[in-house]
C-alpha cells in the first residue's frame, strides 16, 4: 500500500474555525463535520427503525392479534424498511465515505463541499414528511417498503402522495451524494495516489457511488409512475389501461437489486480495510477484490428478475435470471476467499473491530448461501415470501451491512474523537450483539422453510415456539445497541488520548494525521510513493 | 490523476444549503398535501408548494451569486473547473437514466404488456376470459378496458419541433466556438438564437398538448398510450424548459462581459444540458411519435 513520506503537519490552526452552537453544523461545508451528521442521522434512524421491528416483533411474539391492528402492523414493516435502508444504512455509509474518503485519498475535503451539506440537510425532512405521514389521518404507507402496484395505487391510503415525495428527496440527497463521492476520487487524489493504490474502501464506495447515480433516478421514475396513476389516472400498472402490475416489479427491482449491492459493496470495503490491519498482512489479492467488487456490480444489473420468479415470467427470463444470479456467487466467493486466506497465517489480534468483521465474514456467508438457494428457480417457489426471505436479507444486511458499520465506527472512532473506546462495553456490546442476532435470524430459516408468511400479523400455531424465541432475540439485540450508543458518548466525553497510528497494523493516509483528526487535513496534499 | 497540487478551495459556512432544504422540505410537504386535495378538496398545500418554490429560486439566486463572484474573483483553480465539469456529467446521467425509466416503461408496455393483454405468447385465456374484444394494437387507441383515443402522428408539429431542436443544437454548437474564438458578437447572437428556438419550441408543444386534449381526446389518462405520451414529453418539456432558462441566465452572463475563452463551465454545462435535452427529443420522436 502507499506510504507517506512527505507530509506538512502545520494544518492551518488560525482560519476556518468551526464557529461555535447550531450555525457550525447547518451551515458546514466540512466533509468531517457532515459525515458527523450523516451519522448520528443514520444512528438515530436505526433506534427510530429498530423500534418499529419492536413493534412487529412483539405483536409477533404469540399468534392472533394483540398489541396492534394488522393496517397499523404494515405500516410499522413499511416504515420500519424503509427506514433501515434509506435513513440507516445508505446515510451511515455515506457518513463513513465522507469522514474517510478524502483522507484515505489525501484531498482537503470533498469535491463539490456545499452541495455535500444540502445532500445531507434535505435527509432529515425527507424523514420527517415519512414519519408525520404515520400521525396522520388514515395513516401512513402501508404497502411493504417495495411499494407494489396495486397496493400502492389502488388500495393504498392517501398519504401515498407524501411517501412519493420524501422517496425523492431521499433520492436527491444519494445521487448528489454519490456524485461527490465519484468527483472527489476522481479529481482530488493526492499526486501519486494512483488508482490501483486506493485503499479498498475508496474502490468499494467508487463503484456504489457508480451504482447509485445509476439506479436512483429509476426509482424516482417508479415513484412518479406510481403517483400518476394513483392520482393522475395513469395506467403504467393497470391492465385496464394497457399496462401492467408486473411492470412495476420489473421497475422497482432494476433499482432495487443494484440498490443491495449499494448497501453491501462499501461493507465489503470496510471489512478489507480491518482485516488486514488486525493481520499484520497485506490485504491478499488486492486487485482481484477490485475486479470482483466491479463484476459484482455490473452483474447486479442483469439479476433484477431473481425477485419476481414467481409472476409469470417466461421460461427464458426464469433461467437467465436463475444463472446471472448464480454468477455474482463467483465474485463474491472470491472477497471470502480473500478475507481468509488474508488471517491465513497472519499475526492476528481480535481487537473489537476485527470480531465484527470476522461475525461478519462467517454470517454474511450464512446470508449468502440462502441467497444462493434463493436464486434456484424452482426452489424460490416454495421459499417466496416467506420468513426464509426475511432471513435472509437480515443476515447480509444485519450481520453483513450494520456489521461493517458498527466495525467501522469501532475501527476509525478513536481517529475521530482522539479516543480510545471503553473496551469492556464494546466485548459486551459485541457478544450481545452476536448471540441475540441469531437468535433473532436463524429460527426465521425454519419457520420460513415451514411456509410462514412474511408482512402477516398473525401465524398459524405451530410457528409459535419459534415466534417466541425470534421475539426474545429481537429486543435483546435491541436493547444491545443502547450499550453502543452510551459507549460512544462515553467516548466523545472521557479523555484517553490516542497516538496518530491508532492500530499497530494500520496501514493508509488516515493514520498519518493526528488524532483526533484536525478540522481541516492535507491543505496541502501529501506526497505517496 | 492530479499531475501537479492547486489550491483547492473549500468554501467557508455557506447559509445556502440550508434554506434549500427547507425549500425542498415546503416543495415536497406541499406538492404531497397538494396531490392528497386534489380529491378531497381544501387545505393548504398549494401555498405551501408555491412558498417552496420561492424559497428555492431565492436560494438558487443566492447559492449562483455567490458561486459567480467567487468565480470572478478567480478563487477557482482548474482543478476545481474539473470537478464541476465532473459534477455536471454525472447529473446528465442521472437524468439520462431517469428518461430510461419512463422509456423502459413504453417499451414494456409495446413489448410485452400490450401483447400479452391481446393473447399473445401463453396468455391466451387473458385474452379469452377478461377482454375478449380486445385487440393488441399500437399506437393504443382503444384500451381493454374500452377507453378511446386518437394517436398523435409525427408530421406536423411535432416534425416542426424536430427541426427547431435539431437547429438549436447547431446555434449552441456556434455559439461555444464564438466564445472560444473570443468572437463576443458571435456568441451573443447564436446563443439568442438558442434561447429563441427553445421558446417556440416550448410554445409549440403547448400548442400540441391543447391540440390534443380538444380535439384529439388524448389525455394523460387515455390508457398506457396517452401515460407514456404525456409523461415522456412532458418531462421531456419541463427539462427544456430548465434548459433554456440555464441558457437565459447564461445569456445575461454573456451580456455582462463574463466567460473567458479558456474558462467558462458554465456555458459548458449549460450547453452539455441543451444538447442532452434536444437527444432525448430525437429518442421521443423515433420512439414516441414515428413507430
Amino acid at each position: 500500500m502507499s506510504k507517506v513520506i512527505e507530509q506538512d503537519h502545520h494544518e492551518h490552526h488560525d482560519h476556518h474555525h468551526p464557529s461555535g452552537g447550531i450555525k457550525r453544523w447547518l451551515y458546514t461545508t466540512n466533509h468531517k463535520d457532515i459525515g458527523t451528521l450523516y451519522l448520528w442521522f443514520a444512528f438515530i434512524m436505526f433506534l427510530i427503525g429498530g423500534c418499529m421491528a419492536l413493534v412487529i416483533r412483539a405483536e409477533l411474539f404469540q399468534p392472533g392479534l394483540q398489541i396492534v391492528d394488522p393496517d397499523f402492523f404494515n405500516q410499522m414493516t413499511t416504515v420500519h424498511g424503509l427506514i433501515m435502508v434509506f435513513g440507516a444504512v445508505m446515510p451511515a455509509f455515506t457518513g463513513l465515505a465522507n469522514w474517510m474518503v478524502p483522507m484515505m485519498i489525501g484531498a482537503p475535503d470533498m469535491a463539490l463541499p456545499r452541495m455535500n451539506n444540502w445532500s445531507f440537510w434535505i435527509l432529515p425532512f425527507a424523514f420527517f414528511i415519512l414519519l408525520m405521514s404515520l400521525f396522520m389521518e388514515g395513516g401512513g404507507p402501508n404497502f411493504g417498503w417495495t411499494f407494489y402496484a396495486p397496493l400502492s395505487t389502488t388500495y393504498s391510503n392517501d398519504s401515498t402522495a407524501l411517501f412519493v415525495f420524501s422517496v425523492h428527496i431521499m433520492g436527491m440527497s444519494s445521487i448528489m451524494g454519490a456524485i461527490n463521492v465519484i468527483v472527489t476520487i476522481f479529481n482530488l487524489r493526492a499526486p501519486g495516489m494512483t488508482l490501483m493504490k486506493m485503499p479498498l474502501f475508496v474502490w468499494t464506495w467508487l463503484i456504489t457511488a457508480f451504482l447509485l447515480i445509476a439506479v436512483m433516478p429509476v426509482l424516482a421514475g417508479a415513484v412518479t409512475m406510481v403517483l400518476t396513476d394513483k392520482y393522475f389516472g395513469t395506467s403504467f400498472f393497470n391492465a385496464a389501461g394497457g399496462g401492467d402490475p408486473v411492470m412495476f416489479q420489473h421497475i422497482f427491482w432494476f433499482f432495487g437489486h443494484p440498490e443491495v449491492y449499494i448497501m453491501i459493496l462499501p461493507a465489503f470495503g470496510i471489512v478489507s480495510t480491518i482485516v488486514p490491519t488486525f493481520s499484520r498482512k497485506r490485504l491478499f489479492g488486492y486487485s482481484s477484490m477490485v475486479y470482483a467488487t466491479a463484476s459484482i456490480a455490473l452483474l447486479s444489473f442483469v439479476v433484477w428478475a431473481h425477485h419476481m420468479f414467481t409472476t409469470g415470467m417466461p421460461l427464458f427470463g426464469e433461467l437467465f435470471f436463475m444463472y446471472c444470479t448464480m454468477l455474482i456467487s463467483v465474485p463474491t466467493g472470491v472477497k471470502v476467499f480473500n478475507w481468509v486466506a488474508t488471517m491465513w497465517r497472519g499475526a492476528m489480534t481480535f481487537e473489537i473491530p476485527m470480531m465484527f468483521s470476522i461475525a461478519f465474514i462467517i454470517l454474511f456467508t450464512i446470508g449468502g448461501f440462502s441467497g444462493l438457494m434463493l436464486a434456484i428457480t424452482p426452489a424460490d417457489f416454495q421459499y417466496h415470501d416467506t420468513y426464509f426471505v426475511v432471513a435472509h436479507f437480515h443476515y447480509v444486511l444485519v450481520t453483513g451491512a450494520i456489521f461493517s458499520i458498527i466495525a467501522a465506527v469501532y475501527y476509525w472512532l478513536p481517529k475521530w474523537t482522539g479516543n480510545m473506546y471503553d473496551e469492556g462495553l464494546a466485548k459486551l456490546h459485541f457478544w450481545c450483539s452476536l448471540i441475540s442476532v441469531n437468535v433473532l435470524f436463524f429460527p426465521m430459516h425454519f419457520v420460513g422453510l415451514a411456509g410462514m408468511p412474511r408482512r402477516i400479523p398473525d401465524y398459524a400455531i405451530q410457528f409459535a415456539d419459534f415466534n417466541a424465541l425470534i421475539s426474545v432475540g429481537a429486543f435483546a439485540f435491541g436493547f444491545s445497541q443502547l450499550i453502543f450508543l452510551y459507549l460512544l458518548i462515553k467516548c466523545i466525553r472521557e479523555n484517553h488520548q490516542v497516538p496518530a497510528k491508532v492500530w499497530e497494523g494500520a496501514d493508509g493516509l488516515e493514520w498519518e494525521v493526528p488524532s483526533p483528526a484536525p478540522y481541516h487535513t492535507f491543505e496541502k496534499p501529501p506526497l505517496i510513493r | 490523476m492530479t499531475q501537479e497540487y492547486q489550491k483547492y478551495y473549500v468554501p467557508e459556512q455557506s447559509p445556502w444549503p440550508i434554506v434549500g432544504a427547507v425549500g425542498m422540505f415546503l416543495i415536497a410537504f406541499g406538492a404531497g398535501s397538494f396531490v392528497k386535495e386534489l380529491s378531497s378538496g381544501g387545505g393548504y398545500g398549494g401555498y405551501l408548494l408555491l412558498a417552496g418554490m420561492s424559497v428555492i429560486i431565492f436560494m438558487l439566486v443566492g447559492w449562483f451569486n455567490n458561486v459567480i463572484n467567487e468565480s470572478m474573483s478567480g478563487l477557482y483553480s482548474p482543478q476545481m473547473d474539473r470537478s464541476f465539469r465532473q459534477g455536471m456529467s454525472w447529473f446528465i446521467f442521472s437524468e439520462v437514466m431517469f428518461f430510461g425509466a419512463f422509456f423502459g416503461a413504453l417499451f414494456y408496455a409495446r413489448m410485452f404488456s400490450v401483447p400479452w393483454l391481446g393473447g399473445a405468447d401463453n396468455n391466451v385465456m387473458t385474452n379469452a376470459v377478461l377482454w375478449p374484444d380486445f385487440q393488441a394494437i399500437w399506437p393504443l387507441v382503444k384500451t381493454p378496458g374500452g377507453g378511446e383515443t386518437t394517436a398523435m402522428g409525427w408530421q406536423g408539429l411535432p416534425l416542426y419541433n424536430t427541426l427547431i431542436l435539431l437547429t438549436s443544437s447547431v446555434t449552441i454548437h456556434f455559439a461555444h466556438t464564438g466564445l472560444e474564438q473570443n468572437k463576443r458578437k458571435q456568441l451573443i447572437g447564436f446563443l439568442g438564437v438558442t434561447i429563441l428556438l427553445g421558446c417556440i419550441f416550448l410554445f409549440l408543444q403547448a400548442e400540441e398538448y391543447i391540440h390534443a386534449y380538444t380535439e384529439m381526446d388524448l389525455r394523460l389518462d387515455s390508457g398506457i398510450y396517452g401515460n407514456t405520451f404525456f409523461l415522456l414529453t412532458g418531462f421531456h418539456g419541463l427539462h427544456v424548459t430548465l434548459g433554456t432558462l440555464i441558457l437565459f441566465i447564461v445569456f445575461l452572463r454573456v451580456l455582462k462581459g463574463h466567460f473567458q475563452p479558456d474558462n467558462h463551465f458554465a456555458f459548458q454545462a449549460a450547453s452539455w444540458y441543451w444538447h442532452f435535452v434536444d437527444v432525448v427529443w430525437l429518442c421521443l420522436f423515433v420512439f414516441v411519435y414515428i413507430f
